[in-house]
C-alpha cells in the first residue's frame, strides 16, 4: 500500500498539471458553448426561415458525427486548409463547436417551456420583440436550462479526456504518459478515474446548490 | 369624436373567415360589453384591436390615431391600451410587484423609484398590497387576476379590454375580480369586456354587442336588449346563458 | 490541398475497408448495446424494486460508470484485464457495454417508474407473483416508455464506438486514420468528413428505424414524446 502512495505521490505534479489542463478546456469550452449555443438556439426559433434552417442543420451535423472524428477533422484536416491549430487550441475550437449544438437544443427547450401567453402580454403591454426576448424569455430559460446545463458540464469533463488523442496534455493523455513509463497501468488509470469521478461528483452537487439558489416558485420542474 | 372606433375589421384563418365586417364604437367612459357563443371571434375582434393580431381588413382607430396604419408606433399604442387575459399570462419569473414594474420601466422608462411606487399603488387597488412578494405560483387564480388587471393598469391606459376575465376562476374567486372590474366602470375608465356574466353585463354595461359567426348580430344599452330584443337569436343565446350560468 | 478528383480516387479505392469498418463499428455497438441492455435492466430493477447492498451497490455502479470518461474506463480495462488474458475485444465490450448499461439503468428506471402503482396492486390482486408482475405488466410498458430514450442512447454508443481505436481494435475511425497515414495526411480532411458522413447515415438511420418501431408499438393514449433534446 505505501509503494502504491509512494506512486502516487511521485507522480501527483504530473497528473495535478493534466487535472489542470482538463479545467480549462472544459470551463472555456462550456462559457464559448454558452453563448454559442445560446445564439443558435435564437436563431433557430425567432430568426428567419433560411437562418432557422442553417442551425438547424449545424445543430443536427454535429449531434450526428462522434466528438472524436470533429477533433480529427479541426485538428488533422482543417490544416490542409492552410488553417492551422495547437493540439490545445484545436480541442477548446472542437469541444465548443460540438457543446454548442447540443447547448443549443437545451435552450430551445427552454424556450419552447416559456408559455406563450406570456409573449403575448409582453407584446400587449409594448414591449419590442428584443425587449420581450430579454426580459421575459431569458430570464426564464437561464433557470429552466441549469439541470441540462448542470449534465452539460459533466459531459465535458468526460469528454475533454479525448483531447488526449490530439496531443493535448490533459488529465488522460498524463495517466498514459506516466503508464508508459512506469508500465503500473492498471494503478495509474484508477488515479485518474478516481480524480476524474470526484470532479463529476463534485461539480454534480455545487450545481444542483446553485439551481436551488435561484429557484423561482412554479418555474420549472418541482424537483428532480 | 368616439375614444375607439373600430371599422369593418375582417379576419380569416386559413380558409375560415372568423370575423365578416365588424364595426362599433365606444365612448370615453363607456363599458361595452361583448357576448356570443365560442368561436365567434370575440377573442379575434380583441386582439386586432391592438394589433395582436393583424386584421386583414378595417381600421382601428384610438382618440384620433389609426391603429391599424402601417405607419403607426404600435409598441406606443399597445401601451396605451390595457389588455387582461383569460388565463391572466402573468411573467412566471417576475414577482407580483415587478409583473406591474415591467412595462413601466421597460416600456414607459420611468424611473425605478417613481415605478415602484406607481406598481404598490395599483397592487393597492386591486387588493394586493400585501402580495406584493409573491410569485405567480404561489397566488391564487382570482389573485393572478387581480395583479394582471393592476399590470395593465399601471400603464395608465385610455382603454382596457377583457377577454372572459372571470371563466379560468373557480366559482368562489369569479366575486372578487368582478368587484375591481364594477369599481374601475365606476370610476370612468373604458372597458371593452367579453364576458358570459350576464349580472356584471346587466349592471355596468352602457352597451351590449351581440356576436355571432363573425359579425355583430344585435347592440343596444342593456335594459332592451334584456328585455325586447330585435333579433330572435339573441334571445335564444340569452336565454341558453342564464340558464347555463344560473344568472338572470 | 490535393485535388478533388483525387481524393474521390482515395475514397473509391478505399471503399471496401472503409465498409469492412463500417461492419465492425456496426457488431461492436450491437454488443455494447445488448451488454448494456442486460445489465442496465437488472440495476434499474434493483434500484427500484430492491433494497438494501443490493439497490446500494446498484447505484455506486451507476456512479462509476457514468462518473468516469469512456475513454478511461477502457484504458483502465484493457490494461487491467489483457494482463489476465481476457482478448482486447472483450475489454472493450465490458467497459463500454456496462458503461451503456449504468445510462440505460436511469432509461429503465424512468420508465419503470412512469407505470403506475396502481396498476402493480392490480396485479398482485389476482395473484400475480412480484416476477410475473414485472414480466407482464411492467416490462411491456416499460419498453415503450424507454424507445425514445433509447434511441439516444444508440447514437451515443455508435458514435462512442469510435473510442476503441485507442486501444488498436480497427473499425470505421481507426480505418480512416489508416487511409490518411497512407497518402500522408494529404487528404485527412476530405477522409475524415467521410467518416463523419458515415456516421452520420447511421446515427440518423438507426434513430428513424427506431422511432418506425415506436410508432409500430404505439398503444392508443400513451404515444411516447418523439423527439429528445437530450445529450446524444
Ligand atoms: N391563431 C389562430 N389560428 C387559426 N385559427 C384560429 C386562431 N385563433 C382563432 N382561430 C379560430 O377562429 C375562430 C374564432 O376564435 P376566437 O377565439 O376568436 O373565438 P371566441 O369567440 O373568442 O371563442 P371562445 O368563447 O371559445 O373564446 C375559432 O374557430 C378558432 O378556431
Ligand atoms: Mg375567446
Amino acid at each position: 500500500m505505501s509503494d502504491f502512495l509512494n506512486f502516487v505521490a511521485e507522480h501527483l505534479p504530473l497528473l495535478l498539471s493534466g487535472l489542470g489542463a482538463t479545467v480549462t478546456l472544459t470551463v472555456v469550452a462550456i462559457w464559448l458553448g454558452f453563448g454559442l449555443g445560446l445564439s443558435l438556439a435564437l436563431v433557430r426559433t425567432y430568426a428567419i426561415a433560411p437562418l432557422r434552417a442553417l442551425a438547424r442543420t449545424y445543430i443536427a451535423l454535429v449531434r450526428g458525427t462522434p466528438l472524436i472524428t470533429q477533433l480529427f477533422v479541426v485538428y488533422h484536416g482543417l490544416p490542409q486548409l492552410g488553417i492551422t491549430f495547437t493540439p490545445f487550441t484545436a480541442a477548446i475550437v472542437g469541444l465548443t463547436l460540438n457543446s454548442a449544438a447540443y447547448q443549443a437544443e437545451y435552450f430551445r427547450g427552454a424556450i419552447l417551456a416559456v408559455r406563450r401567453g406570456q409573449l403575448m402580454a409582453a407584446r400587449a403591454l409594448g414591449m419590442t420583440k428584443l425587449q420581450t426576448i430579454r426580459h421575459v424569455v431569458l430570464p426564464q430559460i437561464i433557470r429552466l436550462v441549469i439541470p441540462s446545463w448542470a449534465n452539460e458540464l459533466v459531459y465535458l469533463i468526460k469528454y475533454s479526456s479525448l483531447a488526449s488523442l490530439i496531443q493535448v496534455r490533459e488529465l488522460t493523455f498524463q495517466a498514459r504518459h506516466i503508464a508508459s513509463e512506469t508500465y503500473r497501468t492498471m494503478e495509474i488509470f484508477l488515479v485518474a478515474a478516481a480524480i476524474y469521478l470526484s470532479l463529476v461528483l463534485v461539480v454534480s452537487y455545487v450545481l444542483r446548490r446553485v439551481e436551488l439558489w435561484v429557484r423561482i416558485p412554479g418555474l420549472g420542474a418541482p424537483g428532480r | 369624436m368616439a375614444l375607439l372606433e373600430v371599422k369593418d375589421i375582417h379576419k380569416r384563418y386559413g380558409t375560415e373567415q372568423v370575423l365578416k365586417g365588424v364595426s362599433f364604437q365606444v365612448e370615453r367612459g363607456q363599458t361595452v360589453v361583448v357576448i356570443g357563443p365560442s368561436g365567434t371571434g370575440k377573442s379575434t375582434l380583441l386582439r386586432c384591436i391592438n394589433r395582436l393580431t393583424e386584421p386583414d381588413r378595417g381600421q382601428v382607430w384610438l382618440d384620433g390615431v389609426e391603429v391599424t396604419s402601417p405607419r403607426a408606433d404600435i409598441n406606443r399604442i399597445r401601451a396605451q391600451i390595457g389588455f387582461v387575459f383569460q388565463d391572466f399570462n402573468l411573467f412566471t419569473h417576475l414577482t407580483a410587484l415587478d409583473n406591474v414594474r415591467l412595462g413601466l420601466v421597460r416600456v414607459k422608462r420611468l424611473p425605478r423609484e417613481q415605478a415602484t411606487r406607481r406598481a404598490r399603488e395599483e397592487l393597492a387597488r386591486v387588493g394586493l398590497a400585501d402580495k406584493e412578494k409573491a410569485y405567480p405560483a404561489q397566488l391564487s387564480g382570482g389573485q393572478q387576476q387581480r395583479v394582471s388587471i393592476a399590470r395593465a393598469l399601471a400603464m395608465d391606459p385610455k382603454l382596457i379590454l377583457f377577454d372572459e376575465p372571470t371563466s379560468a376562476l373557480d366559482p368562489e374567486l369569479i366575486g372578487e375580480v368582478l368587484q375591481v372590474m364594477v369599481e374601475l366602470a365606476r370610476e370612468g375608465m373604458t372597458m371593452v369586456v367579453v364576458t358570459h356574466e350576464m349580472g356584471f353585463a346587466r349592471s355596468v354595461a352602457d352597451e351590449i354587442i351581440f356576436m355571432e359567426g363573425g359579425v355583430i348580430v344585435e347592440h343596444g344599452p342593456p335594459e332592451r336588449l334584456f328585455t325586447s330584443p330585435q333579433v330572435p337569436r339573441t334571445a335564444e343565446f340569452l336565454n341558453k346563458i342564464s340558464e347555463l350560468y344560473g344568472e338572470t | 490541398m490535393g485535388g478533388k478528383i483525387e481524393a474521390l480516387e482515395v475514397l473509391w479505392s478505399a471503399l471496401p475497408r472503409l465498409l469492412a469498418g463500417v461492419r465492425v463499428t456496426v457488431e461492436l455497438t450491437a454488443l455494447f448495446l445488448g451488454v448494456g441492455l442486460v445489465s442496465g435492466f437488472l440495476v434499474a430493477v434493483a434500484q427500484v424494486y430492491g433494497r438494501g447492498p443490493l439497490r446500494w451497490g446498484a447505484t455506486v455502479f451507476e456512479q462509476v460508470f457514468r462518473g468516469v470518461p469512456a475513454l478511461v474506463l477502457l484504458f483502465l480495462l484493457y490494461f487491467g484485464l489483457t494482463e489476465v488474458g481476457i482478448s482486447r475485444l472483450a475489454a472493450a465490450v465490458l467497459a463500454l457495454g456496462l458503461r451503456s448499461g449504468a445510462y440505460q439503468s436511469q432509461i429503465f428506471r424512468g420508465a419503470l417508474l412512469a407505470v403506475p402503482t396502481g396498476q402493480l396492486l392490480a396485479a398482485r390482486a389476482l395473484g400475480m407473483t412480484g416476477l410475473q408482475t414485472i414480466r407482464h405488466v411492467v416490462l411491456p410498458q416499460a419498453v415503450r416508455l424507454a424507445l425514445p430514450g433509447w434511441s439516444n442512447e444508440y447514437a451515443i454508443v455508435l458514435k462512442d464506438t469510435s473510442y476503441v481505436f485507442a486501444i488498436g481494435l480497427v473499425e470505421l475511425m481507426r480505418e480512416g486514420t489508416y487511409i490518411v497515414a497512407r497518402t500522408f495526411g494529404r487528404y485527412s480532411l476530405e477522409v475524415y468528413l467521410f467518416v463523419a458522413l458515415v456516421y452520420l447515415v447511421l446515427v440518423y438511420g438507426g434513430n428513424l428505424a427506431l422511432s418506425l418501431l415506436a410508432r409500430r408499438l404505439a398503444i392508443p393514449g400513451q404515444e411516447a414524446r418523439a423527439e429528445s433534446l437530450e445529450r446524444m
